[in-house]
């Protein structure tokens, strides 16, 4: 049908008008303006959620300024906010969180694509999908009741090992910036491993037949011509489980101690961006206090431009270095 | 065929008594403290199996947002943990041109409970003690202030671990305010709020999260509310009270504490956390619906009066199976009373 279709039209005498028509039929111009509308729509409620966190923030930016970002007080009572402890709570974790969560993604991603069977591989990720599902108050529950108590176990070992770092020291009492760290890179590890191997699976053929080819082992393959290919897949999905661990609430709030200071030791409390505002918002009288914690929503809304900006720089800069 | 024009007249008289229930149907749409949830549930539930053309639609959204709602008149009544403020209270007034009444439905209490390695019993504290643990002076076990409250039980030499509420919280909120009214040093240096900034300890959310982290970490002492320590079966401390008693928590203590208040005040805004009288619990606390003053539409004034009459007469007696504590007789007298302020 779309085959002739053009056929006909082409025996007219064309014009600008007929061109459109036909496109039109064709389907090019309702593609275009559908896909533009959904382009616009996801800009228009982007937009539209930075102006409402900026309009309903104005007292609180009004009154703290730029000291919102770098005092560490935080009380309901007196009304005096400063958001420096959630950042630094929210950028930790989440560090953790990707130092942790890269490395067993990637890998297993690998193991999936690369070397697993098939049938093996097909199930394992379906398993791996599922974990994405999972919501995350479950995971804030598991780590709770049985990631916290195994970690108050491995205490002793982990403090034998790394205790000498200043990041390791200090009392221990389960729920810590390490606790909320193990949690979400468990959370991020299906995104990782999902998009990396769907990713992994789509270099084409030839480059693995020609690397072959030339002699290299299946590992010298898979690391040196495979992985590189895939790398700026791999990266999106990175990015992607970094946005998931800045803005995850329940699961961080129930392992991480919710304590607003700052402590270099991983072992101590933290709390979160978001964090603070599930927690606090319901029941936040008071418009300064309310705009406080909406201006925290702003801020982490920045932040994850920031850091996104940040590794995006990182990912050019890597692969200018490399590029063939 | 004697079957279909049995169905058919079945659906046609089921329509009927839906277009003459409908006629009548009046929904109610209130919102506002968890604490009371289940309570409230379960009373919109039975008197909608009473009145079946009377629907309460409850969201437990928080007291917070129970008094914002009322306030911006997107719920036909609000209801709360604490009270209203008199800023509150004129918001209301100047917004919507008539006053909030506050309704006392049932009692909550919140206990101290602890996690002490080789202690099992019911530990004795004292109001100093409290106050001291949560302002992080007390910071060992076997301080003086604890072991002479505790003859007889032997308490370790351990640093104590304060685990609070993390979520902005009517739990947080009665127990602070009972803190501030015991320490002057807590009502200077803390104050009372849904949330404060706490002088020491961790955050858990939600009851379940302060007792999953008393339960994990060994010499550690929170607070939960009672209701929620008595359904998980949790050991929990004695407080003392104004009349020097130890006082465990219970139904009747908790009533014990809003029938020790003599002067209750026309409004019922009033904190009973360190009531005086024997045999009371001292961190207690009403919960209250806010019913506004004036309610345009004659069906639903009349369904929300009606209600709070039953509530206050036959679904006082379903409060103890919930485990909330009912109000005192001379509370029920007075607010049915304040039931006629509403036109």
């Amino acid at each position: 049908m779309s085959v002739t279709a053009p056929n006909v039209f082409d025996a007219r005498p064309s014009g600008r008008v007929s061109a459109f028509l036909r496109r039109l039929r064709s389907g090019d111009e309702i593609a275009y303006v559908v896909t533009l509308t959904c382009a616009l729509t996801i800009l228009a409620i982007t937009a539209l959620l930075v102006f409402e966190l900026y309009a309903n923030s104005g007292q609180a930016r009004h009154k703290f300024g730029w000291s919102f970002l770098t005092t560490s007080t935080w009380d309901p009572v007196v009304e005096q906010f400063g958001a420096l402890p959630f950042i630094y709570g929210t950028v930790v974790t989440s560090a953790l969180a990707l130092l942790l969560g890269i490395p067993l993604g990637v890998g297993a991603a690998i193991f999936l694509a690369e070397l697993a069977p098939t049938r093996i591989s097909n199930a394992l990720t379906f398993l791996i999908e599922l974990l994405a599902a999972v919501p995350s108050v479950i995971f804030g529950l598991l780590g709770i009741f049985i990631l916290v108590p195994a970690l108050i176990s491995l205490e002793p070992a982990i403090r034998a090992v790394l205790g000498w770092t200043p990041l390791f020291s200090g009392p221990f009492y389960g729920v810590s910036m390490l606790s909320a760290g193990v949690v979400l890179s468990v959370m991020i590890v299906p995104f990782i491993i999902s998009i990396s191997r769907e990713v992994i699976l789509a270099v084409p053929t030839e480059q693995r037949e020609g690397a072959l080819a030339l002699g290299a082992t299946k590992w010298e393959t898979t690391w040196d011509v495979v992985i590189p290919f895939a790398r700026k897949g791999i990266m999106g999905s990175i990015f992607l489980a970094l946005a998931r661990s800045l803005g995850e609430t329940m699961a961080v709030t129930m392992v991480i101690g919710n304590e607003p200071k700052i402590h270099q030791s991983l072992f101590a409390p933290g709390y979160s961006i978001a964090a603070i505002i599930a927690n606090e918002f319901a029941e936040a009288p008071g418009e300064l206090y309310r705009g406080a914690l909406i201006e925290l929503g702003l801020v982490l809304f920045g932040l994850t431009i920031v850091i996104n900006g940040l590794a995006r720089m990182l990912v050019v800069s890597t692969t200018k270095k490399g590029a063939s | 065929m004697t079957r279909r024009i049995f169905i058919v007249s079945a659906a046609l008289a089921a329509a009927l008594t839906m277009g003459v229930a409908s006629a009548q149907q009046v929904l109610i749409n209130a919102g506002g403290a968890t604490f009371p949830y289940p309570m409230y549930s379960k009373w919109f539930d039975e008197y909608h199996k009473k009145f079946s053309n009377i629907a309460i639609n409850y969201a437990s959204i928080g007291s917070g947002g129970g008094i914002a709602q009322v306030t911006a008149g997107t719920v036909d009544f609000g209801a709360s943990d604490g009270p209203m403020t008199d800023m509150q209270l004129k918001d209301f007034q100047d917004k919507r041109g008539s006053a909030i009444l506050h309704f006392p439905t049932v009692l909550g209490a919140v206990v101290p409970t602890y996690n002490i390695p080789g202690v099992t019993g019911s530990l004795n504290f004292t109001a100093e003690a409290l106050a001291g643990i949560f302002l992080g002076k007390i910071t060992k076990w076997d301080d003086p202030e604890l072991t002479k409250a505790n003859p007889g039980i032997k308490l370790p030499s351990n640093n104590i671990v304060v685990v609070h509420r993390s979520d902005g919280s009517g739990t947080t909120y009665v127990w602070v305010d009972y803190l501030s009214k015991i320490s002057k040093e807590w009502e200077t240096k803390v104050g009372k709020a849904t949330s404060v900034n706490w002088p020491v300890g961790l955050g858990g959310k939600g009851n379940e999260g302060v007792s999953g982290s008393v339960q994990q970490t060994a010499n550690s002492v929170g607070y939960v509310e009672l209701i929620y320590a008595v359904q998980n079966k949790m050991t929990y401390g004695k407080v003392k009270n104004v009349a020097g008693e130890f006082v465990q928590a219970s139904l009747a203590s908790v009533t014990a504490a809003a029938a020790g208040m003599k002067d209750m005040p026309e409004d019922f805004r009033v904190s009973i956390t360190n009531a005086p009288g024997k045999g009371v619990y001292p961190i207690s606390s009403f919960t209250w619906l806010l019913i506004p003053s004036k309610i345009a539409d004659p069906a639903k004034k009349k369904a929300i009066k009606d209600f709070l009459t039953w509530m206050l007469a036959d679904g006082q007696k379903m409060t103890e199976a919930l485990s909330y504590a009912q109000l005192p007789k001379a509370v029920v007298a007075k607010e049915v009373k304040t039931i006629d302020k509403i036109q």
